[in-house]
């Protein structure tokens, strides 16, 4: 009897837990955005559906603002190439339901889509083990000098380009000058962070706006500013280097800039991609803000009311001769290998990336910053669009004098657990609880994330 | 001619032979019960031995390796004790929230004397019937840090200053156990009710014969007469709770200030699953199944439910 009710509680138990799936995804992050979802893809466009006979292909990504640049490649390249057109399927998930998704199956080794968008912070998890993407050294190669080479590293492993980047991705800052004006400072005054703190106090004191905010669910705000100062979380060489004096010092400015000088508040909702944010910002609530350029978007969609009042201005130095940008956010397109058409579908993809008329569509279709440099100065980049009728006209101008200044960034298979410590603890206990000083916070976050490591 | 007759003579017989077989006393209780052991052993048994060896392995795409016990040595990190830690103190006040409150109402709403019986008993029972998600995004939204969210400007009237209820430990805890309580008081409600129709009336009046109070009524004649529903509703609530993840995930997403909001199952979901690490998130199922089966075994051994009946 005894022995029954045990294997009766037991099975109880094994039924309960079996039954515990099923939470749905949806989280904004990165460039992406979306809500929960189960299952279902949140859209799906077919793109060239006109031309008979054509070869089907599948494109997963989370922003729907991405399937732009492959609507005008597919259209481009069924016009080029009569005899092989393409008929392209692109689904847009929710982000976090899509990587899970994306990761389940190469590893089950069947479900996966023809090609994926992965944002950064997700990439090393696809790098891990035999890596299930498809190669895309001769088209990369052929090309890679007219490209900032940095932003396709980063999705590399030994030698191979798996990732087609997006866009540069440069850290700027973004000024309301309306604010600015109020308060009595003139923004191209600005060049050292020190000048930044000045003015913030100018800001702080003569208007009701605070200078900027700081993110403290997410990176956008601590990672950029390491970066810009040539440190990482990790070194050249791929070993955790989260708590040195560089990061440790910057961690310090931030949470100075909130606490001790207290020009700067927590992002409200605690990252630039919160509803609460866009309504604070929108109501000039900040008179600053530092994000990458492919953050234009953002502004156009979300924030109608600063049309014609923000302009662009590359960062504040640490010292002088310093960066003044830094490369962040992006996203990587792949080619995975259960496509049945490999060949096909990689050169559809050079040919959508890789390409000038791409390149000059990403910037046209998307606002972003795109990858080949050489574009930036050509003719078709000055062509009306509604990024330029927003912010100001020289946005290339200020981007072409930062090329040169973007730092790699160093990814390893750890990066998903370090981003994961520094959303859930560093910045929140260092700056928002100040529970601890930020060289503890960041200390403690580096045994974590050693402690849990893989390898042994 | 004569070979093929005795062969369909044979079939008919051994095709008797298996009704015969099937509807026989010993085999069909079998027969009936196959479709969950079938079931069982697919859909549970077979995954569960399949974590357990996946516990010991290292998982990537094409490089599946045995590490040993390597999985279950990182499990011990300040990462999982907070998980278990957050997990616990949430079980608790469910339990305790979720078996008090319900048999309260339940024996107002069974008392003769109240007016409206159905109408709160559909009001209390509603909320069951909404997504955790829904009913999630709705709480955050009432609870959320500005002071024009619907709870801070209550506070704000009767002075008090807002709360940034998403950031600290406290209060975090005290959301996810509000909306797990707000969801799951009509079930168990429900439950309750159910229990006390089975008391008789008889034992009522002979406590009024013996001039019993209405609070001892309640303690000598209701409770006793509610231990089964109650050792029923306590067990399900622990092993919810320990399997607790929506609550959590609703606030938070995947990544909560400080872990606050983490819990065993988000530890699973963001370890195996977001950061590509299998091994480490069936060897985490693993002692969480352990852990339910051992405090569930405590739990039922305390109320005595091993014991044998008169």
């Amino acid at each position: 009897m005894k022995r029954w009710s045990i294997f009766g509680g037991a099975m109880l138990s094994f039924v309960y837990l079996a039954g515990c799936g099923g939470g749905s995804g949806g989280e904004s992050d990165g460039e992406g955005g979306g809500e929960g979802g189960e299952g279902e893809a949140e859209e799906v466009e077919v793109i060239g559906e006109e031309s008979e006979d054509a070869t089907e292909l599948t494109f997963w990504t989370f922003n729907e603002q991405h399937i732009g640049i492959y609507e005008d490649a597919v259209n481009r390249w069924n016009e080029e190439h009569e005899d092989r057109p393409i008929k392209l399927q692109a689904e847009v998930y929710p982000i976090e339901q899509m990587n899970n998704n994306l990761l389940l199956s190469l590893q089950s080794g069947s479900g996966a889509p023809d090609m994926a968008d992965i944002e950064i912070s997700y990439f090393a998890n696809f790098l891990e083990g035999d890596v299930q993407l498809e190669s895309m050294n001769e088209h990369v190669e052929p090309v890679l000098d007219d490209m900032v080479e940095e932003r396709f590293d980063i999705y590399s492993k030994d030698d191979n380009y798996y990732g087609m980047p997006y866009h540069v991705g440069a850290t700027v800052m973004y000024y309301n000058t309306e604010i600015m004006e109020e308060a009595g400072v003139d923004i191209d005054e600005i060049v050292t962070w020190d000048d930044y703190v000045e003015a913030g106090e100018q800001v702080v004191e003569n208007t009701d706006s605070m200078m900027t905010t700081v993110e403290v669910d997410e990176h956008f705000s601590f990672w950029p500013l390491i970066s810009q100062r040539g440190s990482d979380y990790f070194n050249d060489e791929g070993d955790l280097t989260l708590a040195n004096d560089t990061n440790v010092d910057t961690l310090q400015f931030l949470d100075d800039m909130v606490n001790e000088h207290e020009v700067a508040e927590v992002t409200p909702g605690g990252f630039h991609h919160s509803e609460e944010y866009y309504g604070y910002m929108n109501d000039g609530g900040a008179a600053s803000l530092m994000m990458p350029t492919w953050y234009m978007g953002r502004f156009i969609d979300y924030m109608p009311d600063l049309e014609g009042k923000m302009e662009i201005r590359p960062l504040p130095v640490w010292e002088e001769g310093g960066n003044r940008t830094a490369g962040m956010g992006g996203t990587g397109t792949v080619v995975t290998n259960q496509t049945e058409e490999p060949e096909l579908a990689k050169e559809f993809l050079a040919y959508a990336k890789l390409s000038e008329e791409g390149n000059i569509a990403l910037w046209q279709e998307l606002g972003f910053d795109p990858p080949m440099y050489t574009v930036w100065d050509d003719e078709a980049m000055d062509e009306p669009n509604p990024y330029y009728e927003y912010f100001d006209d020289d946005i290339f101008d200020t981007l072409l004098d930062l090329n040169g200044e973007i730092e790699a960034l160093n990814l390893t298979p750890d990066l998903p657990d370090v981003q994961s410590e520094i959303h859930t603890n560093v910045l929140n206990s260092a700056i928002r609880q100040q529970s601890q000083d930020p060289e503890e916070a960041l200390k403690q976050a580096e045994d974590a994330v050693s402690s849990g490591q893989t390898e042994e | 001619m004569e070979r093929s007759e005795t062969m369909s003579n044979k079939k008919t017989f051994s095709l008797k032979g298996i009704l015969h077989f099937l509807n026989s006393k010993k085999v069909a209780p079998y027969v009936f019960v196959s479709p969950f052991i079938v079931s069982f052993l697919a859909l549970y048994l077979y995954p569960m031995i399949q974590a357990i060896i996946m516990s010991f392995q290292q998982v990537l795409p094409g490089q599946t390796t045995f590490v040993g016990t390597h999985n279950y040595q990182r499990i011990l990190n300040p990462t999982f004790f907070q998980a278990l830690g957050n997990t616990a103190t949430y079980v608790f006040f469910t339990v305790i929230i979720l078996v008090m409150i319900p048999i309260i109402l339940s024996v107002f709403l069974n008392s003769k004397s109240l007016y409206f019986k159905n109408f709160f008993r559909a009001a209390l029972f509603i909320p069951a019937l909404t997504s955790v998600i829904v009913a999630g995004i709705i709480f955050r939204m009432m609870f959320g840090e500005s002071e024009n969210s619907f709870v801070n400007e209550l506070l704000g009237l009767v002075g008090m200053d807002p709360v940034q209820w998403r950031y600290g430990a406290g209060t975090g805890m005290f959301l996810m156990v509000l909306l797990a309580s707000w969801r799951w008081i009509g079930v168990n409600i429900l439950y309750f009710l159910a229990g006390l129709q089975n008391v008789s009336e008889e034992l009522y009046e002979a406590a009024d014969i013996d001039g019993a109070s209405a609070w001892q009524k309640f303690l000598f004649v209701t409770m006793p007469a509610l231990k089964p529903v109650i050792i029923f509703v306590a067990t399900i609530t622990i092993i919810n709770g320990f399997r607790m993840f929506e609550e959590s995930f609703v606030f938070w997403e995947n990544s909560s200030p400080g872990n606050i909001g983490l819990t065993i199952v988000g530890y699973i979901y963001k370890e195996g699953i977001q950061q590509n690490d299998m091994g480490f998130g069936a060897a985490i199922g693993v002692v969480l199944m352990l852990i339910i089966f051992v405090v569930s075994m405590i739990q039922l051994k305390f109320f005595g439910a091993f014991k044998k009946e008169d």
